[in-house]
């Protein structure tokens, strides 16, 4: 570049600039500290805040999550079947009156609700081990694997799965343990669908490249990158997922193929219901209402999980 | 000084594509040169020139559809794998996207951590510390940084954690694709200046890939300028500033923007006409000819190689045949 000549007529001084320069402004950046604090919990909370039927179900979700905890507290043991009391209308001592052996039915719901918490929960953990296991391998290895895992997980997908579930669960010793591993059998198809599809497009980002361009194996990127990232979609599903559990959970027990008698389950409190439903309408209300708002409060908790998260993942 | 063993040699690299119902999509195409141990070689070109797959291709992150490339005497590609284990701490890479290139879920720590895990570099849970503060430190980032967030950080920050990453295994060879393209043209600057002092401290070798002309002139010792995965032009850095032969090479300087009105007013214009023609059906003989002023007829027939028209300066064109 030719200097300038001022009206002076000497050259003016081109400003360049010298290391010098680089380092002040090193320097200050590196006091400056630039912070963009966000944290998906906080983001979580605001999501919560600003969403009244959010603020319902976690507070619903909250108490039937004690409510369960604390049922051996209740005064009256669940099973004691004490004729003479039978069908009384709610009262002091029994909230929502006593069933047609004289059974606490609020006690009786508060052990039903356990029951159906439990196998939500415990369903959907093992529905999501298999379905993350099953998708990362199959998304991050790509290839005949994956074409064969996934033709696998749509037989799954296209099982007519309640009438499977109940000729399983008539050949099978009926009890917690088979139900929630029926249901997670028939349920894992979908969560293998969507950490496989997480799994294909993380591992094309750039950072899963640094990471193995700096020799990581490949369990060690599953383990540190890919699983990580793919947390907020699975919680998401895993939320819808204890909400479908515990529905299908109370179907089986509706038709006898549960929790066995004379233990109290939200879905054969409903059976048992079916026989007084003219006369007493109230005994099929409350456990239909347990379900109906449980589902409906995990169904919104997976909403707003998922615009608590997924903005996250995109970026 | 740069001495004179090569460190990295490609030797009539070729990366092709197959596009589904399209064709082959020469993306790399019998590219050779050599990068002397200590030398910064710069490679210069329009987006889709096949410089990011020349340089993914040299560190082993694709496999060539032909020739080779051999790092310190040795086939990057036909590597054992404890041997390309070792290699992954000899040649690191720095990222285009500082955005893309971090995992966004992992703390700033654990980021540049990673090699020295993955390579056992540490004897223990304090040394690893010290070394991480100390790389961060290197690339202007204090240890308060570290225990946050990579999303807190701003793209210029972000690319010195990445720095810091590549650095963490102590590499000899590095090669940064793009690395300045996605920042501000102050922070341009500091991350520039930070990979030259980086260089003279470490005696690293380099491949650095930019498309800004001004950038690779600064931080180069030598350049490559490619066009249609094709290297149309090598020579010094200055000299080709200096004295561009090949007419593409001639158009592209001409092209940079000269930060002084007055001088870029008088600078005498090269405007190239046309677009970049597809690489999937790039014109046969020299790729440039449907392009080019000094266009003949051999041009569009036969395929000039890469050959020296002065020491030290290469070129492919055929403009320059009675001169060798």
């Amino acid at each position: 570049m030719e200097n300038k000549v001022t009206a002076a007529g000497r050259p003016a001084e081109t400003p360049q600039l010298t290391e010098l320069d680089f380092r002040r402004i090193e320097k200050k950046e590196k006091d400056l500290g630039t912070v963009y604090r966000r944290s998906v919990w906080k983001e979580l909370l605001k999501e919560i805040r600003g969403n009244p039927m959010a603020i319902f179900a976690c507070v619903f979700l909250l108490t039937m999550i004690i409510g369960a905890l604390i049922a051996p507290l209740s005064p009256y043991d669940p099973n004691a079947i004490d004729l003479p009391n039978k069908f009384q209308s709610p009262s002091a001592q029994h909230w929502f009156g006593t069933d047609e052996f004289g059974r606490s039915y609020f006690t009786r719901a508060l052990y039903g609700g356990r029951v159906s918490l439990t196998v939500g929960f415990s369903a959907m953990f093992v529905t999501i081990c298999i379905g993350a296991v099953i998708g990362i391998f199959s998304g991050y290895i790509g290839g005949k694997l994956d074409m064969l895992l996934m033709r696998f997980t749509d037989i799954f997908l296209a099982l007519p799965s309640m009438l499977l579930m109940i000729v399983l669960n008539t050949m099978l010793k009926p009890g917690m343990t088979t139900l929630i591993m029926v249901l997670s059998l028939f349920s894992w198809a979908s969560v293998a669908r969507i950490t496989r599809a997480e799994t294909m497009s993380l591992k094309a980002r750039d950072f899963v490249a640094a990471s193995r361009n700096l020799g990581a194996s490949s369990v060690r990127i599953a383990v540190h990158h890919i699983l990580p990232n793919i947390m907020g979609p699975v919680i998401v599903a895993a939320s819808l997922g204890v909400a479908s559990a515990i529905l299908t959970e109370s179907s089986l027990s509706f038709l006898g193929l549960g929790i066995s008698i004379p233990h109290a389950s939200w879905g054969s409190m409903l059976q048992a219901a079916q026989a007084t439903i003219l006369d007493r309408p109230m005994m099929a209300v409350y456990p239909g209402a347990l379900v109906l708002l449980t589902v409906l409060s995990f169904n919104i908790l997976g909403d707003v999980l998922r615009s608590a998260l997924e903005p996250k993942i995109v970026k | 000084m740069p001495d004179q063993t090569p460190v990295l040699e490609v030797k009539n690299l070729c990366k092709y594509y197959s596009v589904k119902r399209k064709g082959l999509l020469k993306a790399v195409d019998d590219v050779s040169f050599s990068i002397q141990k200590g030398e910064t070689f710069g490679i210069v070109g329009e987006s889709g020139c096949g410089k990011t797959t020349c340089g993914k291709t040299c560190i082993g992150m694709l496999a060539p559809s032909g020739g080779q490339v051999l790092f310190d005497g040795k086939s990057v590609h036909s590597m054992s794998k404890s041997e390309r284990f070792d290699f992954t701490s000899r040649a690191q890479m720095i990222f285009q996207d500082p955005y893309a290139s971090l995992d966004p879920h992992q703390k700033v720590y654990d980021i540049v951590a990673e090699g020295i895990r993955i390579h056992k570099m540490a004897a223990g849970r304090a040394e690893e510390e010290r070394m991480v503060l100390e790389l961060l430190d290197m690339v202007g980032l204090n240890a308060e940084h570290a225990m946050r967030n990579v999303h807190e950080f701003s793209g210029g920050q972000r690319q010195r954690i990445g720095i810091a990453r590549a650095l963490a295994v102590d590499p000899e060879f590095l090669f940064c694709d793009e690395p300045i393209s996605a920042l501000d043209v102050s922070i341009q600057a500091q991350i520039v200046n930070l990979l030259v002092r980086l260089q003279k401290d470490r005696q690293l070798t380099m491949l650095f890939i930019a498309h800004d002309l001004s950038m690779v002139k600064h931080i180069s010792d030598r350049i490559g300028i490619m066009y249609l995965g094709k290297m149309v032009e090598l020579a010094g850095a200055d000299e080709l500033y200096r004295r561009p032969l090949h007419p593409y090479a001639q158009a592209l300087l001409a092209a940079a923007p000269i930060a002084d009105p007055k001088a870029s007013r008088e600078r005498k214009k090269t405007i190239l006409a046309g677009e970049v023609p597809s690489p999937l059906n790039p014109p046969a003989g020299c790729r440039f000819s449907s392009r080019c002023q000094y266009r003949t007829d051999r041009c569009s027939q036969q395929l000039p190689d890469l050959q020296e028209a002065e020491p030290g300066h290469f070129v492919a064109c055929w403009l320059y045949e009675n001169k060798r």
